[in-house]
């Protein structure tokens, strides 16, 4: 066996410090936990847990205050469902076609342009949701006094929702586009041997083999959706407000935080503490969607790759 | 070709047009259907996109001057008022954000690619770590700088560092994630070309790897470096007042602006004039991200190695 003639600390010291790196990812999130974990029980014993959970006034500002933050956890999942209702079908349509459809020329060009809608900031998606879609297109479209009408709402679930869904067709796309195209070109060339059309072989051959590729790609959506602070401010509007109603104004657990931590928010107050306790609901429902989602990439990593 | 083989050939052609033409009349029709409505949901897609930059286009030309780079932010004037202390701030940000993300995030890549032993747990645990922190919420990092930056361990108050510091942690995964494929594209001959010349570890790494990686790297930083500049709820929480009429400077106890929170601040007042503004800042911002985002996609292409 070769020795090497020095002990070589340098090399030693060098992976060390490399290594810090690394663990500096961990200390992020142990820093994200610890910073939750402090103030959201100083909140939990002044508001009963119970009531935090089961209830559904959010009136922080009231005397007394009601801390219920079902209405603000209604208020995000509202907008996350409008916008899974636009994403989804607008989002895998593409990635079908992309994968399935599209000449590499198409192929080669409308990719780059659909990352480019992934990295618009999301305060302009919300200027879009709020002085776009929300009078040019929902209001003009709204059947009438459809759930309370649409007219002369300054803010609206829906918009938000829209704008969310705008912002996360391109997670979508993407990562369902992946998924299909990791699928082996054998299963595709026996289904078309077999006389299947192509339809027939995008939704019966492809999408299935795809799957779990492709529901992951969903669950990071919804994760983002939930996340998403900008857009909600803008669109969505401050009312806490337990409702699914597509034309009410909510207010979602992100604009809570955002619009509450803001200035000169006092450090030891009830307001400053349930700001860490939503925060640690939404970190909690972030990380369970992020979680399942890393597990199915990695079942589709190991059928395909 | 023989006869015999030409033929055969045009046999089967005909056989194979016969049985298309016969394909079911449903079929035919489901599958021109199928089709329609995917290029719907492609065209919906640009469409959204397109929309966007056209209503910013048509709401903010009014507001679209040299002005709009030079002159402060203003509640009285809003014809004079711009975004110079925001663009300044933002350009601070970001420099800040480059500073800690391109070392660290280099470093920790290099550490899970070329040292780090899979099988054991720790190791497996940072990197599921890395995977779930590119998805937390980036208002979370907003709570994390405002209790651990702003306040807390670190206390620096709501100074311009904090903020960018805030950022960096938010973009500090995606760096390391586009640091790390682009590491793994370097094929392990080279490295064992170099180990097997006497080279050590790190003459490797530092010779052979690094130099073979830097555009796949520099690509990843770019574009997480955008993502930073359009950034806005952390910065919220961790003190980017909205009204900063002076150039920020890196500790300043006075407070600093970014190029989107004073959008946003534009974008909340129902005037006319300010819609505008905050219609012209987005164009300024998109156009930023737009050449950013082109130089990335450039340097990939240009420099891609092929092994």
């Amino acid at each position: 066996m070769l020795e090497a003639q020095s002990a070589r600390y340098g090399e030693k010291a060098i992976e060390g410090l490399l290594a810090v790196c690394a663990i500096l990812s961990v200390l992020t999130t142990t820093g994200i936990v610890l910073s939750l974990i402090g103030p959201t029980i100083g909140f939990f014993e002044v508001v009963p847990i119970g009531d935090f959970l089961f209830g559904s006034d959010w009136t922080p500002q009231f005397e007394p205050p009601g801390f219920g933050v079902l209405a603000i956890v209604v208020g995000t999942l509202s907008v996350t469902l409008w916008g899974m209702l636009f994403a989804i079908p607008v989002g895998l349509g593409a990635a079908i076609y992309l994968s399935e459809y599209a000449r590499p020329r198409v192929r080669r060009t409308v990719k780059p342009v659909l990352e480019i809608l992934a990295g618009i900031p999301t305060v302009a998606i919300g200027f879009f949701a709020v002085s776009f879609i929300l009078p040019e297109v929902i209001q003009p479209l709204w059947p009438g006094e459809f759930l309370g009408g649409a007219e002369g709402r300054p803010f609206m679930a829906l918009a938000a929702g829209l704008g969310i869904g705008l912002m996360i067709v391109p997670i979508i796309a993407s990562i369902s586009e992946d998924a299909m195209s990791a699928v082996p070109r054998g299963l595709r060339e026996g289904a078309y041997a077999l006389g299947a059309t192509r339809a027939k072989v995008a939704v019966r051959v492809v999408f299935p083999a795809a799957l779990s590729g492709i529901a992951a790609s969903i669950v990071l959506a919804i994760s983002r959706a939930i996340g998403e602070t900008m857009i909600v401010v803008l669109a969505a509007g401050s009312t806490p407000n337990a409702t699914f109603n597509p034309v009410e104004a909510i207010q979602a657990m992100t604009a809570y935080i955002a619009t509450t931590a803001t200035g000169d928010i006092s450090t030891g107050s009830l307001d400053y503490k349930s700001v860490f306790a939503v925060g640690t609901v939404l970190f909690l429902m972030t990380l369970a969607m992020n979680v399942l989602s890393i597990r199915l990439v990695r079942r589709y990593r190991e059928v395909y790759e | 070709m023989s006869p015999r083989n030409r033929l055969a050939a045009a046999g089967a052609r005909a056989t194979t047009r016969a049985m298309l033409r016969d394909q079911p009349r449903g079929d035919v029709i489901r599958n021109a259907a199928f089709a329609g409505l995917l290029l719907l949901a492609v065209l919906i897609a640009l469409a959204g996109l397109f929309a966007l930059i056209v209503q910013a286009f048509a709401k903010g030309s009014s507001a679209l001057s040299p002005d709009l780079l030079t002159n402060p932010p203003s509640t009285a004037f809003p014809d004079k008022a711009g975004f110079r202390p925001a663009i300044g701030g933002s350009l601070e940000l970001i420099a800040g954000v480059i500073l800690f993300v391109v070392p660290v995030g280099i470093g920790a890549a290099l550490y899970l690619e070329e040292y780090a032993n899979e099988e054991r747990w720790w190791n497996r645990l940072i990197e599921v770590n890395i995977q779930n922190l590119a998805a937390v919420p980036s208002i979370i990092y907003g709570i994390l700088g405002l209790a651990f930056v702003v306040r807390g361990p670190l206390d620096l108050g709501f100074i311009l560092a904090a903020g960018s510091m805030t950022l960096a942690l938010l973009v500090l995964p995606m760096v390391i994630i586009a640091a790390r494929e682009a590491i793994r594209a370097v094929p392990d001959s080279i490295r064992q070309g170099s180990l097997a010349l006497g080279a050590t570890r790190w003459q490797t790494i530092r010779r052979q790897v690094l130099p073979a990686s830097i555009p796949g790297i520099a690509t990843g930083v770019i574009l997480a470096v955008s993502r930073a500049l359009g950034e806005t709820a952390p910065l919220l929480l961790v003190g980017a007042t909205v009204f900063v009429t002076f150039d920020p400077t890196p500790f300043g106890a006075d407070g600093y602006s970014a190029l989107p929170v004073q959008i946003f601040n534009y974008a909340v007042r129902p005037q006319e004039e300010f819609q505008a503004l905050a219609a012209a800042g987005i164009i300024v911002m998109l156009a930023v991200l737009l050449a950013m985002n082109s130089f990335a996609i450039w340097l990939r292409n240009r420099y891609e190695q092929r092994w």
